[in-house]
């Protein structure tokens, strides 16, 4: 955020976050919601789950760690963050089912 | 010496420089836990059928812990709000509440780490293999409150089907002399404890970290609010990014080791 706010700023900005928090525990209770349905299929729940901690993560960082409204520098130090994210998950997938030859027992 | 560009933003990057420092610090932290997500889809993956545990964990516990996260965020940038309207009262309640939360999530998460290091898995020489909680063990026998497994279709799965049927089981009764193996679950139980306890164990330390930090900023440090009332506001944001982090963390970890 910028570093001279008005009171009326401030104030929007508390309804804000108030807003994300409420957001945050109707994202936990539908997340635990769903544990307790017991969905058939395993794929819908670890996508569901997943797809609603990614909109809390979302919010979080947006809102909270003022990700929404900050300078291009920050932007660029997430930016290749998440590309050497996604290269790491990237390659844990591509490596999944690429076992050395005779390690595996089964 | 003074430091430069600890209120004032530097031209170049438009910051001051201790928020590039926790920004690059915080990307530095989002690889280290990557590392870790990482190595748990790879353990995930690879585990035999029905060895990976399922309904473990106690989910009411662990959802209770994330609403004090949350809880605790909210207070964070709250506080920082109060503190921006020039009111150091509501900001020190505000933060307070943060510190308090903060005890409130290690103190749950020391109780789970009490009920895993108290809970045994008992395998006999006959092959039978016994689940529960620890109620005594002396050098003649020991005594469990919980189930006997069926394991045809992997340990886990069967601790998962016994704790379904009957969750508080029977009071077992093994002679030591008819042990093969013992053992709790702690990190050594099997990878699924192993990935459980470095993630959560790393990530209890962070908040540990985080509410030091936040706790002398909040007292000792609290000074300087009289001095450089700006500078202080910085140092409070600064510590709260920190103190998102470590919720964002929580965010996907709680559904990763407690739900799927």
């Amino acid at each position: 955020m910028g570093d001279h706010h008005s009171h009326h700023d401030i104030e929007a900005t508390k309804k804000k976050y108030l807003m994300v928090f409420y957001a945050l525990i109707v994202g936990t209770i539908v997340t635990v919601g769903a544990y307790f349905i017991h969905f058939d299929s395993i794929a819908l729940t670890v996508a569901l789950a997943l797809f609603i901690a990614t909109i809390k993560g979302f919010l979080v960082a947006g809102y909270f760690m003022h990700l929404m409204d900050e300078k291009k520098m920050i932007y660029g130090i997430m930016a290749s963050t998440v590309f050497f994210f996604i290269s790491l998950m990237g390659l844990t997938i591509w490596a999944m089912h690429d076992f050395p030859t005779n390690t595996m027992t089964r | 010496m003074e430091i430069p560009y600890t209120v004032e933003p530097r031209k170049d990057t438009g910051l001051y420089n201790a928020k590039v420092g926790i920004w690059l610090f915080l990307a530095s932290e989002v690889m280290l836990f990557g590392a870790l997500f990482s190595s748990y889809i790879l353990l995930r993956v690879g585990a035999d059928v029905g060895e990976w545990p399922r309904d473990l964990l106690n989910v009411p516990i662990g959802t209770v812990n994330t609403l004090v996260l949350i809880c605790s965020s909210v207070t964070v940038v709250l506080g920082w709000a109060a503190l921006k309207q020039n009111n150091f009262a509501k900001y020190r309640m505000f933060q307070t509440i943060t510190v308090l939360c903060a005890f409130a999530f290690v103190g749950i998460k020391s109780f789970e780490y009490y009920d895993k290091f108290t809970h045994y898995q008992v395998i006999t020489k006959d092959g039978k293999v016994y689940d529960g909680h620890l109620h005594s063990r002396t050098a003649e026998q020991v005594v469990l409150q919980g189930h006997e497994i069926d394991a045809s279709k992997g340990k886990a799965e069967g601790v998962r089907k016994a704790q379904k049927a009957d969750k508080h089981g029977k009071e077992i009764v093994i002679k030591t002399s008819d042990i093969q193996k013992i053992g709790n679950y702690g990190p050594k139980h099997n990878t699924y404890m192993s990935i459980y306890f470095t993630l959560t164990g790393l990530h209890a330390l962070h908040v540990i970290a985080g509410a030091l930090v936040i706790a002398y900023i909040l007292w000792p440090g609290a000074r300087m609010w009289k001095t450089e009332p700006e500078r202080y506001a910085n140092r409070v944001e600064v510590s709260g990014l920190f103190w998102h982090f470590v919720d964002l963390v929580w965010i996907f970890l709680f559904p990763v080791l407690y739900l799927l």
